[in-house]
């Protein structure tokens, strides 16, 4: 066990901390969170500054934890974080990475890495959730192309997408997960409709995309006709793996700024909340150097991040929520005003027991692939 | 590769550990537990010398001193590993004396220690008290594997008391893993309703959640043996401390009637749960501990 840093590794993390305090102040304001070309164009902006800073690929080809060094001193210096370009760096990206062709690469991760493409998701469908395998957006072979017709849901960034991941079932007749296609589907083709979906929040986070005969050109399929889902599943352990670093990050600086908060309203006078908020400041920590780990077992074995993944967001998920329940009772009635940021990200964290995988997809998950227990119900 | 951050053993770290996971996997396996619930209060000196021997209460004097030159994460390995089997004896108390008091490191002496909490383990059996245990008195220990008696309340930290914590941690972290697999092997075998039971998600979610309280603290307490910070031992014990008790408590469910049963070993890891969990920094002083430095 040993948990320093190289000599390169430090020397990366000084040089990337130098150029975050010289560019950070030159940033514009950040866009309100309902304007979504705002949105897109300063996350846009902010992509091409890392990638002529020679930081664009950072996710992809630093090591793993070059790329903890990243998110950390990224998330510290208050840098933004991947906003829009979410799905094409973390999801789409790697993924044509891996399975791309050379022609597909060359078409596609350049401008996402400058900062010129967006990419959404179109894996969910009404029907298909949880169980995603059971999806039925068809995909019809005419000629050098592909007639795609069906409805996604929880797309997001769909707005201002270029492009879509799109899963599509290329074959109804074969076993279920070995008839889907992994396409990549460009938002302005006729035939695709957007219609965002309102959050609890009151943002529209996310969309539905409705696909009514929409041709998409052969060439655009990564990975074999059939093989979509094993070629998904490289996207998702992706997502799952060290995709919440920042997260973790930021989390340890909100109990800091919540402590302060208790400290000046006297809420900190009362035991019981002060040590909830020890035992929560503990548990990110541990959560940290779970991550540490995670990423050192990703960095040992040389692959991709693995089942580890489904033990940090079990927790952290769960435990980031129980942050927001301290904060609501840190600020007592203040809790109630959705003027203060603390009470809109309160909101936003409902989803994180939902999205990318339930907790209870997530627990099935480590029941049945890391302690060997039976697949059933 | 050297030098980057390593979370995992290296390959000195993993001999050391399955030394001592087979020296107590023959020297203490099922039977030898259940003697010792049958006859208690004993410490068994001849395997206390084999432990010296290993290495185990020398582990972090130095070399010229005549120990191993280990450190801290390290003992946390071993710890775990003692955690694990359930191994009686003031063995925390006896490692933090190696190379103060006579005997100790070579597993010739037992020693014990008041705890800040004014409890004191295997008073009765031990040849060395340190700390003031006059007028302590016994109690009906919950832990049929640890007398205890209770002294005067000091709240005093003496100063082993932070790596005391730490390497009871480490054997809570020995214990949530132990109840983890055992939970795990019962729902693997038993069958109602035409199945095994692991097979039910009320189950096996049951189940993930004790992997992932293990894996948490293990996450802690090994990187606490790391850094040797005081707020992140605290931190690590409060874990370790929460994931003993409740995965003992969640593999109890998971047995059943048989959960219930004297036995079944799992009440055996639950008991010695809450008395390391009281023994030094319980949950309240850690949470403080950590919230202290917010």
């Amino acid at each position: 066990m040993d948990l320093s840093y190289t000599a390169e590794e430090e020397e990366f993390r000084a040089r990337l901390r130098e150029w975050l305090a010289a560019e950070l102040p030159g940033l514009p304001p950040r866009p309100d969170p309902l304007d979504w070309p705002g949105r897109r164009a300063y996350d846009c902006g902010w992509q091409r500054r890392l990638y002529d800073a020679g930081y664009g690929h950072v996710h992809w080809d630093a090591s793993p934890t070059q790329r903890l060094i990243f998110l950390e001193e990224t998330e510290r210096a208050g840098a933004p974080y991947v906003g829009a370009n979410f799905v094409g760096l973390l999801h789409a990206g790697p993924t044509i990475a891996a399975e791309g062709t050379p022609e597909q690469r060359e078409r596609w991760l350049e401008p996402v890495l400058r900062g010129d493409e967006v990419w959404c998701q179109g894996f969910s469908e009404p029907d298909a959730g949880s169980d995603l395998a059971s999806l039925r957006t068809r995909a019809v072979r005419d000629g050098d192309a592909y007639v795609v017709t069906g409805q996604k849901i929880w797309t997001s960034h769909a707005e201002v997408a270029d492009w879509c991941e799109l899963l599509v079932r290329t074959d109804p007749e074969a076993p279920r997960h070995r008839g889907i296609s992994w396409l990549a589907l460009r938002m302005d083709a006729p035939g695709v409709t957007v219609r965002p979906l309102r959050t609890l929040a009151g943002s529209t986070e996310f969309a539905e995309l409705f696909l009514d005969e929409v041709r998409v050109p052969v060439s655009h399929r990564v990975g074999e006709e059939n093989d979509g889902w094993r070629v998904t599943m490289v996207t998702l352990s992706f997502e799952r793996g060290t995709a919440f670093v920042g997260e973790v990050v930021a989390c340890r600086r909100l109990l800091g700024e919540l402590a302060r908060t208790a400290r000046e309203n006297g809420t900190w006078d009362d035991p019981a909340l002060r040590r909830r908020l020890g035992a929560l400041a503990a548990r990110f920590q541990a959560l940290w150097r779970l991550t540490q780990r995670n990423v050192s077992e990703a960095q040992a074995t040389g692959g991709v991040p693995g089942t580890g993944g489904s033990v940090f967001k079990l927790d952290y998920s769960h435990a980031r929520q129980e942050l927001y329940d301290a904060a609501a009772d840190v600020l007592g009635p203040d809790a109630l005003d959705l003027g203060r940021e603390w009470n809109l990200d309160r909101l936003s964290s409902l989803s994180y027991t939902i999205a990318a995988g339930t907790s209870q997809i997530q627990r099935n998950i480590v029941a049945e692939r890391i302690l060997g227990l039976p697949k059933g119900r | 590769m050297t030098g980057a951050v390593d979370f995992r053993p290296n390959e000195d770290q993993r001999d050391l550990r399955r030394g001592i996971r087979e020296l107590l996997a023959g020297r203490f396996g099922r039977e030898a537990l259940r003697a010792a619930v049958d006859g208690p209060g004993r410490v068994d000196r001849g395997l206390w010398k084999e432990l010296g021997e290993a290495g185990f209460f020398a582990l972090r004097l130095p070399e010229e001193e005549g120990g191993v030159g280990l450190g801290l994460p390290e003992a946390v390995l071993l710890f775990e590993e003692a955690g694990r089997a359930l191994l009686p004896g003031p063995l925390v108390a006896t490692h933090l004396a190696a190379g103060a008091v006579e005997g100790a490191a070579e597993g010739l002496t037992v020693v014990t220690e008041v705890s800040p909490e004014g409890l004191v383990p295997w008073l009765d059996a031990a040849d060395v008290v340190r700390g003031d245990a006059a007028g302590a008195v016994p109690l009906r220990s919950v832990d049929p594997l640890t007398p205890l008696h209770r002294a005067p309340r000091t709240g005093r930290l003496s100063a082993g008391a932070v790596e005391a914590a730490l390497l009871t941690a480490a054997e809570q972290v020995g214990t949530a893993a132990w109840c983890t697999d055992a939970a795990v092997a019962h729902a693997g075998r038993r069958e109602q309703f035409g199945q095994v039971i692991g097979g039910f998600q009320a189950v096996k979610h049951l189940c993930a959640g004790m992997l992932v309280r293990t894996e948490v603290a293990r996450a802690a307490v090994q990187a606490a043996a790391v850094t040797a910070d005081r707020v992140e031992i605290a931190g690590a014990k409060l874990l370790a401390d929460e994931a003993a008790v409740a995965n003992a408590r969640d593999c109890l469910q998971v047995h059943g009637g048989m959960g219930f049963t004297w036995e079944a070993d799992v009440h055996l890891h639950l008991k010695r749960a809450w008395v390391r969990a009281a023994l030094v920094l319980p949950g309240a002083k850690a949470a403080e501990e950590v919230a202290s430095a917010l």
